[in-house]
């Protein structure tokens, strides 16, 4: 089931997210990518209903653009995570949104962060967060191995470590992984882990 | 499990001599998970006014959010601070307004009136007043509140003691409640000075 965390490094973020499209015990597809570029500096991990993720996600994207182009200034990521716990809780009390996000950014003033913004839009800036089933695995062990001042290369062996707890540990472990990056640079795909190709043709 | 249970929280306030303190601990849990070990709850309104919010902690930063909007227009309108009793009407106006889709969190309100007499005062979550004369509790670990307050508390105590009897009151009271704890946050006011400190406790 679904798996979702991200950490804070030295200058960067990491969100890594599992990419399975999964109904009830139909696998649909291996490669879907549920960590969203929001802008230049900002990467957006979602996990939940399948249509409200896309379809909320877009819409915080749409909105922090619109922003962008009005203003000529992009937003904070504390100020998008803000907003999107605004939206998250006026739809709260009137048709919920069933999304849990996890904003991780780059900003020059404040440097990286990430934010945990769960459905019921509860906001707060964490060193190191996770969603779904996999987050008892992955909290844990980013407890135990988790600094503050780590490289990227650090970060990515701690990202594989959970991802390892989370397939040697969780029943209905997803197979694959997407692992992105925010930093200076701004945000992009790190890496993959696959341990199971998507079937383009049934077997003969 | 009641959704004030959700977070899991505990808020304590109480009176000295021409002072006041209210402290809170620090935990934001999802149920028995904990997400994050440095939430807050107690908010400044101004140097004599704070407010603490037990309960969910989505709508402790929806109602957080209001209130200061509140407050500002006040400022702006009146030229001046609110007295805390004023507020307290304010925060239970606002909370009864919402009588059949309540904000699911217990306010604690602590503040320094005219000729610098204390105020604390509760309220549950649909507004209903509750004032009292030597200390107010609220959240999950409310029930181990009254009994380690009733225990500690005695009247006139100066500022320093007033702080050494509420962080007492409330590292007791957490150890005995899974969904709070992690440390603490006390204020001392006093009419010139506020006094924030970091408690550590339990951390586990």
């Amino acid at each position: 089931m679904e798996c979702v965390f991200g950490l804070v490094g030295n200058g960067f973020a990491i969100v890594a997210a599992d990419t399975s499209a999964v109904h009830s015990i139909l696998v649909h597809k291996n490669n879907e990518d549920k960590i969203m570029v929001l802008d230049s500096h900002k990467l957006v991990a979602a996990s939940g209903e399948p249509g409200d993720r896309v379809q909320f996600t877009e819409y915080v994207q749409k909105n922090v653009s619109l922003y962008q182009f009005r203003n000529g200034i992009p937003l904070t990521t504390s100020a998008a995570a803000n907003f999107t716990r605004g939206e998250l809780a006026t739809a709260l009390r009137k048709n919920p949104y069933s999304v849990n996000i996890l904003m991780a950014g780059y900003d020059k003033e404040a440097g990286a962060s990430l934010y945990y913004i769960d459905y019921i839009a509860t906001l707060h800036k964490v060193d190191k967060g996770a969603f779904g089933y996999g987050s008892y695995f992955s909290l844990s062990t980013m407890d135990r191995h988790y600094r503050s001042d780590m490289t990227v290369e650090e970060a990515i062996e701690l990202v594989d470590k959970c991802i390892l707890e989370i397939r040697s540990r969780l029943v209905i472990a997803p197979p694959n992984f997407i692992i992105k990056i925010v930093d200076k640079n701004g945000a992009r795909v790190h890496a993959t882990r696959q341990s199971v190709q998507d079937v383009t043709t049934a077997a003969v | 499990m009641s959704i004030f249970e959700y977070n899991g929280s505990a808020v304590v306030a109480m009176v000295g001599k021409n002072c006041f303190a209210i402290a809170s601990d620090r935990r934001l849990g999802v149920q028995l998970q904990t997400i994050a070990t440095d939430f807050q709850r107690i908010f400044k309104i101004h140097d004599h006014l704070f407010i603490g919010l037990s309960g969910l902690a989505t709508d402790v930063q929806t109602l957080y959010q209001r209130l200061v909007f509140r407050h500002k227009l006040y400022q702006l309108r009146e030229e001046r601070d609110m007295k805390p009793d004023t507020f307290a009407s304010l925060v239970s106006a606002i909370l009864y307004e919402k009588r059949f889709g309540p904000y699911l969190c217990q306010p604690v309100i602590a503040g320094l009136g005219e000729d610098n007499k204390p105020f604390i005062c509760t309220m549950d979550s649909i507004g209903a007043k509750e004032l009292a004369k030597d200390f107010v509790v609220s959240g999950t670990a409310s029930e181990s509140l009254y009994g380690a307050c009733e225990a500690m508390y005695k009247p006139d105590m100066e500022a320093e003691e007033l702080f050494e009897t509420i962080s007492q009151a409330l590292l007791s009271s957490v150890d005995r409640d899974c969904l709070s704890g992690w440390g603490g946050h006390v204020y001392v006011v006093t009419p010139n000075e506020v006094k924030e400190r970091i408690l550590k406790g339990r951390m586990d």
